[in-house]
């Protein structure tokens, strides 16, 4: 098969999964946050943001992804994708130069100059292939294809042409002779540099600190219509030359190639979460590559984390605290509770950033990984009211958490936090059991971050997970979450002492 | 093209910060009077006699090479006033030409160099004339270098060389640059020819035409009201000709510096021809002092006056004879208004005239060159507010530790004797035997008994004690004669003044 694509084995399905707007669980899971921060640098010159809002739903697929990725972990290979990127980055401002400049020497430069880096940047991205050990179908692919392009004789012939139109115009050298407003262009016929010989006159005044009278002058890409004149007799001059920059510019109009460039644009989707995890790495954060199935959805988290958190905390210098989870057998759902500000909503979202990232064929955190491949991710968490909203929290609540559940297949992923915070006990337990009952039913995969712990009991298919304290110091959150039957216990007067919002701090705190 | 007057391998630095000690020396050895008198009223001058004279030199070559040119200079007064007095006008006439806006276009620096270099151009040919015709009445090395190198770097087929590119660097014929391709076929590497005469005389237009011209040349004209396109071309010829520009402006900053360093060296020259015209008025004598090298300890001398003090007073000032060779210090005592102040002071100014070069007041003085002058005269003023007396006295002294450095000459002036003196005696005993170990040559004028005398008791070799000479009818001589310090500087002529009649009761009293 001819290789169109380092993002999708099958080119032509991959570009139909490829969507413009984020999911809608995007900000629920902080996704926004981790992909911002991967594109940042890149928004400018590159749409990648689609690529990022697109899972994959082929298994195939993602170990597709995962070869070109693990070719990209090899430090040389990655140097070379990069310097390529470089290349083409300085094709793209060439020719942008050239479309905004006004006279046609200077456009047809530009242009020339764009093909040239082009050319020399494909030839290396060519040698450089076959120089590093890679063994992904996406790079072997490539490889394949950039032999034939180079050898092609159009390619052989390009580079030919440029090399030739360069060394003709390097070679002028042409003299200007300005005698009042009239201003004379011819060959330069080596007359002596007469600069030289003054300084040589004055030589003998010369001191070792003298004063620099140069003055600099400001250098423009464009030209004024004096200078553009005097081009314009150089280009009389040397007809020939100049008669074949002109017909090189209207011959390639249709350069570059469009599988090359539709490469220089996938790759940076591997390159900029590299670049990304790389600085989580350095922390001493692990990575790993999931293994993904349709199948089993016996999942798997060793050493986990909440990807945007610790990009969070890696920046501002504290620990991150890792996670594990794991279903075995029949187990389905993840109970979280315990005490406030513990991790627990953290350990929600770690639950899903992992199971979408897999989807996207990425590395995912943790040292070791099982997870499913979904077709659907849906999420629920608290949302601020707004206040044109006629219909009460607990209405909208209830809609959506309808929507999701009549959307959602026994191959869906679903992510609640809190849902029913906003009703009394009774109702939560009452609406929290018919919710998870149909989770249940449906034999789906399902976070449920509650302070309703009864919810537990319900079904052998349900894990308890609990954030956990240091048993000497209630108030110190150990950011933990561990697999254990909930106690019930609040702790809000441990947040309460931290945040001196007890009566006796207020008290103090109130009377200054 | 150096100067090389002052030293015989490098400049005289006249923009060289003081020592910080200097303000103490001008004010203790009443430098002011001196200096004013080599100025003769001239503000540069009065600088460049006050720099050379403070920044002194420790180096006998460059002390007797100063000599040899002030001799040469004494010799031809007239000859050296003349070529002051063109670099003078040379650099008056350079400010004349004002730098335009702030920030100038190649074009502007090119013209304006062009027109100075002119004018520097007839001066030195001026200078070169002087060198030619006045060589022969000099005789130092100095002087014979600097005409001989005039004579040599501005030949006549330099002035012509010279000539021929202030021509040329008006352009009448046009501007002529040379360039090549850049990037997006913008003009780099504009470099300024020399084009062939044919093209820029009156001929070059016929001659650019097809009929004598095979070789092709587009030409095309600026019109009249296009200014954006003026602008242009005048930046494109700024191009062209930014490295000569600099070049010619750069040459013109040397040879103002040449011409500034020559006015300033000679200036030195000058001064010291001032003051030695107003000794010689006054009917005192001076002569050439011997330096020797430092660690002689050599220092003796015949008829030393004080030249400030000889210059205001209508007095005759007498002269001292000493010989310290071999000392290390020197203790001065005896009668109060006695001349020992005045004899101090001589010691200091002599030194600090033979160190920059010249002649000093006596009729003969040879000393050993020493690695600075300082003085820790007594200050009646300093009666500040801030600390007491005996404080800004030690403090000055720690001022002068700081900086002093062995082989250096201090001259002490009834210092310590703001305190009682059993304790100022004590601290200038510390003091002088600290700084008589770290070879310091100190003299010291004290009417502190215990302090003066105690050292004389120590029979030191490298000591020498001077007293105020006083005839035993009690009048002053202003003279210093080798002696033993006395117990009393002045008291005992007072009580005689005043006692004589008892004298033989009072004395039964003080036993």
């Amino acid at each position: 098969m001819r290789f169109e694509s380092i993002l999708f084995e099958n080119a032509a399905r991959g570009s139909e999964l490829v969507r413009k707007d984020a999911p809608d669980f995007f900000t629920d899971l902080n996704l926004d946050q981790i992909v911002a921060a991967i594109i940042e640098s890149r928004r400018q010159e590159y749409d990648l943001e689609s690529f990022f809002y697109s899972p994959l739903t082929d298994i195939d697929e993602i170990a597709f992804r995962h070869e070109v990725m693990k070719d990209l972990e090899n430090r040389d290979v990655l140097d070379r994708v990069r310097a390529f990127a470089q290349t083409m980055r300085l094709v793209r401002q060439e020719l942008g130069q050239s479309a905004k400049l006004y006279y046609r020497y200077q456009k047809q430069w530009w242009f020339l100059d764009a093909v040239d880096v082009y050319c020399k940047g494909v030839q290396a991205l060519r040698d450089d292939l076959h120089s590093v050990d890679v063994h992904s179908r996406g790079f072997a692919g490539l490889r394949a294809y950039l032999d034939q392009y180079v050898a092609s004789e159009r390619f052989i012939a390009l580079g030919q042409e440029i090399t030739q139109i360069k060394s003709e115009l390097s070679a002028i050298r042409y003299c200007i002779l300005i005698r009042g407003n009239a201003v004379t262009v011819r060959h330069y016929e080596s007359e002596p540099n007469y600069s030289i010989e003054v300084e040589r006159t004055f030589e003998k005044f010369s001191q070792v600190e003298a004063k620099d009278y140069r003055v600099k002058f400001r250098e423009t890409v464009d030209m004024n219509h004096v200078e553009a004149n005097i081009l314009e007799s150089v280009a009389r001059l040397h007809e020939d030359t100049f008669e074949k920059l002109e017909r090189f510019w209207t011959e390639h109009q249709d350069f570059p190639d469009a599988v090359i460039t539709r490469f220089d644009h996938e790759v940076q989707f591997y390159v900029s979460y590299l670049e990304f995890i790389d600085s989580l790495r350095q922390a001493g954060l692990p990575f790993c590559y999931p293994r993904v199935s349709r199948d089993s959805k016996e999942t798997l988290s060793r050493d986990g984390f909440d990807l945007a958190l610790a990009r969070k905390l890696v920046v501002e210098k504290k620990p991150v605290v890792l996670n594990d989870f794991q279903l075995t057998g029949k187990e389905r759902v993840f109970i979280v509770s315990g005490p406030n500000q513990g991790g627990k909503t953290t350990f929600a979202r770690t639950f899903g950033q992992l199971h979408y990232l897999a989807a996207l064929g990425l590395p995912v955190p943790g040292r070791e990984a099982r997870l499913f491949l979904f077709d659907r991710l849906f999420t629920h968490f608290e949302r601020e009211e707004k206040v044109t909203d006629l219909r009460s929290k607990l209405e909208h609540d209830l809609i959506r958490l309808r929507n999701i559940l009549r959307e959602a297949t026994p191959d869906s992923v679903v992510v609640l936090n809190e849902s029913f915070g906003s009703t009394t006990l009774k109702d939560a337990i009452f609406l929290g059991r018919q919710i998870m009952n149909r989770i249940l039913e449906l034999d789906m995969l399902a976070v449920y971050v509650t302070f309703v712990t009864e919810l537990a009991s319900l079904s052998d298919k349900i894990v308890s997970m609990v954030s956990t304290v240091v048993p000497d110091n209630p108030a110190a959150r150990t950011y933990r979450i561990i697999r254990r039957p909930s106690d019930g216990r609040a702790y809000a007067i441990s947040i309460a002492e931290k945040y001196r919002l007890t009566y006796e701090a207020l008290r103090e705190r109130l009377a200054s | 093209m150096k100067v090389f007057l002052m030293f015989r391998d490098r400049d005289f630095n006249v923009q060289q910060e003081l020592p910080a000690h200097a303000e103490d020396l001008t004010r203790d050895l009443g430098l002011d009077t001196l200096f004013t008198a080599m100025s003769g009223g001239d503000k540069f001058l009065y600088d460049v006699a006050q720099k050379a004279m403070l920044l002194s030199v420790a180096d006998v070559g460059t002390i007797l090479y100063r000599q040899h040119v002030l001799q040469d200079c004494l010799a031809n007064a007239a000859v050296i006033q003349k070529i002051y007095e063109i670099c003078v006008a040379c650099l008056q006439n350079e400010r004349r030409h004002f730098w335009g806006a702030l920030s100038s276009s190649p074009g502007m620096i090119l013209h304006r160099s062009v027109e100075v270099l002119h004018m520097f151009v007839e001066n030195l040919r001026t200078l070169k004339k002087i060198a030619e015709t006045e060589v022969a009445g000099f005789s130092s090395d100095g002087l014979r270098r600097f005409f001989a190198m005039i004579r040599e770097e501005l030949s006549d087929a330099y002035f012509a060389e010279v000539q021929e590119h202030l021509k040329r660097l008006r352009f009448k014929g046009g501007v002529l640059i040379s360039a090549e391709l850049g990037r997006g076929n913008k003009g780099i590497n504009y470099t300024l020819r020399r084009p062939d005469d044919r093209e820029v005389g009156w001929l070059a237009s016929i001659l650019a035409s097809p009929i004598f011209n095979h070789k092709p040349a587009y030409t095309f004209h600026i019109a009249e009201r296009d200014e954006a396109g003026f602008r242009a071309l005048s930046e494109l010829r700024d191009r062209g000709i930014n490295l000569a520009a600099n070049a010619l402006a750069r040459s013109n900053d040397h040879i103002l510096s040449f011409l500034t360093a020559l006015r300033t060296e000679l200036a030195f020259y000058i001064g010291c021809r001032n003051l030695h015209l107003k000794l010689t008025e006054r009917g005192y004598t001076s002569c050439f002092p011997t330096p020797i090298e430092p660690g002689e300890r050599r220092h003796s001398f015949k008829g030393l006056y004080d030249a400030s003090l000889a210059l205001s007073m209508d007095r005759r000032v007498s002269g001292n004879d000493v010989d310290a060779d071999g000392k290390e210090l020197v203790i001065i005592t005896g009668a109060n208004h006695g001349g020992k102040s005045t004899f101090l002071r001589s010691v200091g100014l002599a030194q600090l005239m033979m160190q920059c070069g010249m002649f000093v007041p006596a009729q003969s003085f040879s000393a050993e060159v020493c690695s600075g002058v300082f003085t820790h005269f007594k200050r009646e003023e300093d009666t500040g507010m801030r600390s007491g007396k005996f404080d800004e006295e030690l403090s000055r002294m720690s001022d002068i530790v700081d900086k002093i450095k062995p082989g250096a000459l201090l001259l002490f002036n009834e210092s310590f004797a703001s305190t009682n003196e059993r304790e100022g005696s004590e601290i200038a005993r510390q003091i002088v035997q600290a700084l008589l170990e770290a070879k310091i040559r100190v003299f010291f004028v004290t009417h502190q008994f215990d302090f003066a005398h105690s050292m004389y008791d120590k029979n030191l070799p490298n000591a020498l004690f001077l007293r105020a000479e006083r005839r035993p009818d009690g009048a002053r001589t202003f003279r210093m004669i080798i002696g033993e310090p006395l117990d009393t500087s002045y008291g005992e002529d007072l009580y005689r003044k005043i006692f004589v009649p008892a004298e033989g009761r009072m004395a039964q009293e003080v036993l």
